[in-house]
């Protein structure tokens, strides 16, 4: 459970666990270290390929996009339909690389967090330490699980994309692990060293 | 001549792919289970119990494992006695994998290849047909996702590179999808044959149960190095580090040509979605 201070300051812990919440704050992105588990809650918007291309086609003929992406987190998942009565379907991350053509763009635009599995292009590691920025890791074939965290969804793009449409989701208590931060640690490589023999 | 009814392989068609997709097997769940003692990493530990979570939760709420339910893979037995009556063999495959994907609400995710437009219902599907003896027909469904797909390759190496140079193929591509294909991973290697059954072989590697060995000792000793080999990467579950990166290793292997040595790396991740019935 998030405590009313926690929601003020964007920032709490549980059992150890930290807490942050969406938008983010730069207070909250510096705090975060590569290999840390952080239990996310707020809005986040899935895009995956499809989306990341009209996002690229709609800056390039100066329009705006379909959300204030400044302070926000992206999630690259296209979500599995929700069966009756539930909220959403499975929804676990895609592999994020395919996304790092447009990721520096976005983030150069003030996005704050992107959500993935996989490793990320020397150029949007970069950016995330320009920009003040971090990519998370969500489990990936764990979407079953991850769709018990998420307590709202809505299609805000895109719905033609089906599976790759915008959705906003509201997420509770995502857990999360932070694989880039800001001062250029990378949990694939540590954690790989770490255990290499 | 024995008859089989389109009617009974659309049905077992769907049942099948809604099955694989929402219930991981006991095999692979006694696999990942088995893993969370080995792993020396805690947070390898921890990702590979949230899997088991994933999966009662996936059961329990009927819902898929993963959002990638995967292209629709199929292999087919027939058994040459075997006369299917009622209609198309390959438009009943693919009906069944259209109430599949909307019964089930699993996701459709197949696509055209330049302008990416989903084709909406996950067909058509990819059927594999085998014919031989018997008048029974055996139906096995492999939903892919495409995150473990992508890691394929199929190499034709010198003859004269042997088994180091198939061993170093398959490290070489472990090594290059690292955290992408969803570790831990199951290994399928298609050594021989030519240049695209070898692929179909690594396919049917994926397809013996973890912890079987290969019958022949040469094989079956290969496929333990490179288990051996894959864990010492450090690369772990989801990559995040650790010693369980692979959960098997498969080795099918075929004659080849004098000039060539076909070798296939398909990989699979820990969300092994697999079902089979009889007709």
């Amino acid at each position: 459970m998030t405590s009313d201070g926690n929601r003020l300051s964007g920032e709490g812990r549980d059992m150890g666990i930290k807490k942050i919440q969406t938008p983010l704050a730069d207070d909250v992105i510096q705090s975060l270290k590569a290999g840390e588990k952080v239990l996310l809650s707020g809005f986040i918007y899935t895009a995956r390929d499809a989306a990341h291309k009209r996002f690229a086609e709609a800056l390039d003929a100066g329009e705006e996009l379909p959300f204030d992406i400044r302070g926000q987190v992206i999630y690259y998942c296209g979500p599995a339909p929700a069966p009756p009565g539930k909220v959403i379907g499975s929804c676990g991350p895609t592999t994020s690389s395919r996304m790092d053509v447009y990721a520096p763009r976005l983030i150069g635009l003030g996005l704050k967090g992107m959500i993935g599995k996989g490793k990320r292009s020397g150029a949007v590691k970069k950016a995330l330490q320009e920009h003040r920025a971090v990519y998370f890791g969500a489990t990936g074939g764990a979407g079953a699980l991850i769709a018990r965290t998420v307590v709202a969804s809505r299609v805000i793009a895109y719905e033609d994309l089906g599976p790759e449409a915008v959705v906003r989701l509201e997420v509770r208590d995502m857990p999360l692990f932070v694989i880039n931060d800001t001062f250029a640690g990378d949990l694939y490589q540590e954690g790989m060293e770490r255990y290499k023999r | 001549m024995r008859d089989i009814h389109v009617n009974d392989i659309i049905s077992a068609v769907e049942r099948l792919f809604i099955d694989a997709n929402i219930n991981l097997s006991e095999n692979m769940y006694k696999a990942i289970g088995d893993a969370v003692e080995r792993e020396k990493s805690p947070a390898g530990k921890e990702v590979l119990r949230e899997l088991l979570k994933n999966a009662d939760t996936a059961r329990e709420e009927k819902m898929p494992i993963c959002q990638d339910t995967g292209l629709a893979v199929t292999f087919l037995e027939i058994g040459q006695d075997v006369h299917i009556v009622g209609g198309d063999l390959t438009e009943a495959i693919s009906e069944g994998v259209r109430r599949a994907y909307r019964n089930g609400y699993l996701r459709k995710s197949c696509c055209h290849p330049f302008s990416r437009k989903n084709t909406g219902d996950n067909t058509p599907p990819i059927i594999h047909v085998k014919i031989v003896p018997g008048d029974r027909m055996k139906i096995t469904v492999l939903p892919k996702g495409g995150g473990s797909e992508n890691y394929g390759e199929v190499r034709m190496l010198m003859p004269a590179q042997g088994k180091e140079g198939v061993k170093g193929f398959v490290l070489d591509m472990v090594r290059k999808g690292g955290p992408n294909p969803c570790p831990p991973i199951i290994v399928g290697v298609g050594i021989g044959s030519n240049f695209e059954t070898s692929a179909l072989l690594s396919k049917e590697a994926l397809m013996v149960p973890v912890g079987t060995r290969h019958a022949d000792d040469e094989l079956a000793a290969m496929e333990m190095e490179l288990l051996d080999e894959i864990n010492k990467t450090g690369i772990g579950p989801q990559g995040y580090g650790g010693t369980v990166t692979a959960l098997d290793v498969h080795i099918k292997m075929a004659p080849c040509h004098l000039a060539s040595l076909p070798v296939a790396v398909n990989i699979q991740c820990h969300a092994h979605r697999m079902r089979e019935a009889v007709l």
